[in-house]
């Protein structure tokens, strides 16, 4: 593996430098050439790429390849701010559907299966990403793409889909629809979920696995470095390969950039091996994760990164705290109540005010007042164990959440700062 | 003996148990009682209905998250110290009271009627049939 990545990694940092100037001139302005950059030890001399260096380059600054060879283009849901627009040659479709494969064939998907494919079409990647894929292992594919939910259940049921690819927002939203109609695991068909795009919890995956019977796998990706794909979970579901062959990983310390050794907690960091439209060096995800080389029991010698704590933009720092919505996604799971939630940041008498709204369930609701007000002080404490701050439950009415189809909203951050 | 009350889940917000009780309305459900027990951010609306199973199939249908909950009604006498004789009865037989409410639900008798939670439903049954007090399964029309 290491003598495929220095073979690459050398041709891919001679690409930039010759192709893209925007890079060039980083690399420059480092005082680094190509030629100080003789294995994947050197990587750390190289700059690097961040979201803010994509927004400044839009749309063109960073392609590698005249246009009249590329064959395509993704963007991102441009929530933040300006959307990212990344370049695809045929080859780097080929590359990235041959990622997507890697990830349905851990799942344990083969050409009997019929993969249904509920991810939108279109700009973002989830479903483009896992179409290629689908088609490569040799599935029937079904490209339901997202939205119309009883349509989606009945192509399931009618169809004998065996995999499901889409967010884990929508898998769980699906799977409450088919409670409601009164399917239970045994009467799905489907037998694993390839669920990504957004952090989830391990509890949503218990949720989720319990009400569909099914394994639920998570895939990991950015529109930056292809999509979905860049790694996935194997059998073992604990941790993602990196389909390192193709991209990089590194740890670093997100404050002062320097390389952390490997286990440690950070932010995660890809380098491209052979893109040629839009080759990422050094580029910055703000995931925060870990990396691992333990033995895995599926038998890939991939190296595995840890599910991302959330993205770092995801990260909300509350008077002072670091609070991730997958840890609160965790005490509610836990005690009882629905992954459909909605977290309110706001700012009075300057100070942070976190304001947690959490659906009503028939479970949960009782007509003693008394003990629901003790449950949403359980809530209170639990939430309050888990983020060191304390945060105000409030209890709404059952779909008064808006569910998504895509990614949930799950912040609202009404802080002018 | 006990009638079943109807318990739904509201949040504390203009308009909601106007829509709630339109949702009855349209489907021509009668109230028979109604009392609500609010805190800041929601309440519970408890009711009794002409038809239970119908509410609450129509309830579910529309989002609604509601329960159903065994309640005493009893028939008072519209005289002074007409509600301090059923609580006499309740407090003789060791009966709890969790809450309560009235109605006057009664048609043309000229009846009260006190529709009361209690820990121990049986108990509180035999205690008042016990003093002489009529206890009712269904509301006359």
């Amino acid at each position: 593996m290491r003598a495929i990545q220095n073979e690459k990694l050398l041709k891919q940092v001679r690409h930039i430098w010759e192709d893209v100037p925007y890079y060039r001139k980083k690399m420059e302005e480092a005082g680094v050439t190509p030629d100080d950059i003789k294995s994947i030890d050197d990587l750390h001399k190289l700059p690097f790429l961040s979201k803010a260096d994509l927004r400044e380059a839009y749309p063109y600054g960073l392609l590698g390849k005249p246009l009249k060879e590329c064959v395509r283009i993704q963007s991102t849901s441009g929530t933040t701010g300006k959307r990212v627009v990344a370049f695809y040659t045929q080859h780097d479709i080929d590359l990235w559907e041959d990622c997507c494969a890697r990830a349905i064939t851990a799942a344990g998907g083969t050409d009997e299966d019929v993969c249904q494919i509920s991810y939108g079409y279109g700009l973002f990647t989830g479903g483009p990403g896992l179409n290629g894929g689908s088609h490569k292992v040799g599935c029937l594919t079904i490209p339901t793409s997202s939205g119309n939910t009883d349509r989606q259940i009945m192509f399931i049921n009618d169809l004998k889909a065996t995999i499901l690819c889409c967010t884990p927002s929508y898998a769980a939203y699906l799977g409450e629809r088919m409670k409601e109609m009164g399917l239970g695991p045994d009467d799905i068909p489907l037998k694993a979920g390839i669920f990504g795009a957004e952090a989830w919890s391990e509890e949503m995956r218990h949720d989720i696995q319990n009400t569909m019977g099914i394994k639920a796998y998570d895939i990991y990706g950015l529109t930056e470095l292809s999509g979905p794909g860049v790694s996935f979970e194997c059998s073992e579901q604990n941790g993602m390969h990196v389909n390192e062959d193709h991209f990089i990983p590194e740890i670093i310390d997100p404050d002062t950039g320097e390389v952390l050794p490997l286990g440690s907690e950070g932010e995660l960091v890809f380098t491209s091996l052979d893109k040629e439209a839009f080759p990422m060096i050094r580029y910055r995800t703000r995931d925060i994760c870990s990396l691992s080389r333990e033995k895995c029991s599926c038998g890939r010698t991939l190296i595995k990164m840890a599910k991302p704590k959330g993205r770092s933009d995801d990260m909300l720092i509350i008077r002072g705290v670091n609070v991730f919505p997958s840890q609160i996604e965790t005490v509610l799971l836990n005690q009882g109540y629905a992954a459909n939630y909605q977290i309110i940041v706001d700012r009075v008498n300057n100070s942070d005010t976190l304001d947690v709204h959490v659906e009503m369930t028939p479970e949960m609701f009782t007509d003693n007042l008394g003990e629901i007000n003790k449950r949403q002080r359980d809530l209170v404490d639990g939430l309050k164990s888990m983020l060191g701050i304390k945060a105000k439950v409030t209890l709404v009415a059952p779909k008064s959440i808006a569910r998504s189809e895509g990614k949930a909203v799950r912040v609202i951050d009404k802080r002018k700062i | 003996m006990a009638i079943k009350q109807i318990s739904v889940f509201l949040e504390n917000k203009p308009g909601m148990l106007d829509k709630m009780t339109k949702v009855l309305a349209d489907a021509g459900i009668t109230l028979r009682a109604l009392s609500l027990a609010e805190t800041k951010d929601f309440g519970i609306v408890r009711m009794i209905v002409d038809d239970v199973y119908e509410t609450a199939t129509l309830l579910k249908d529309h989002d609604y998250i509601s329960s159903r909950t065994p309640v005493v009604a009893v028939m008072i006498p519209d005289v002074v110290g007409g509600l301090n004789k059923v609580l006499t009865a309740l407090t003789a037989a060791d009966v709890n009271l969790e809450y309560m409410y009235s109605t006057l639900a009664g048609g043309q008798s000229g009846q009260a009627y006190m529709i009361l939670r209690v820990e121990d439903t049986k108990k509180a049954e035999e205690a008042l049939r016990e003093a002489g007090f009529k206890l009712i399964e269904e509301f006359p029309d």
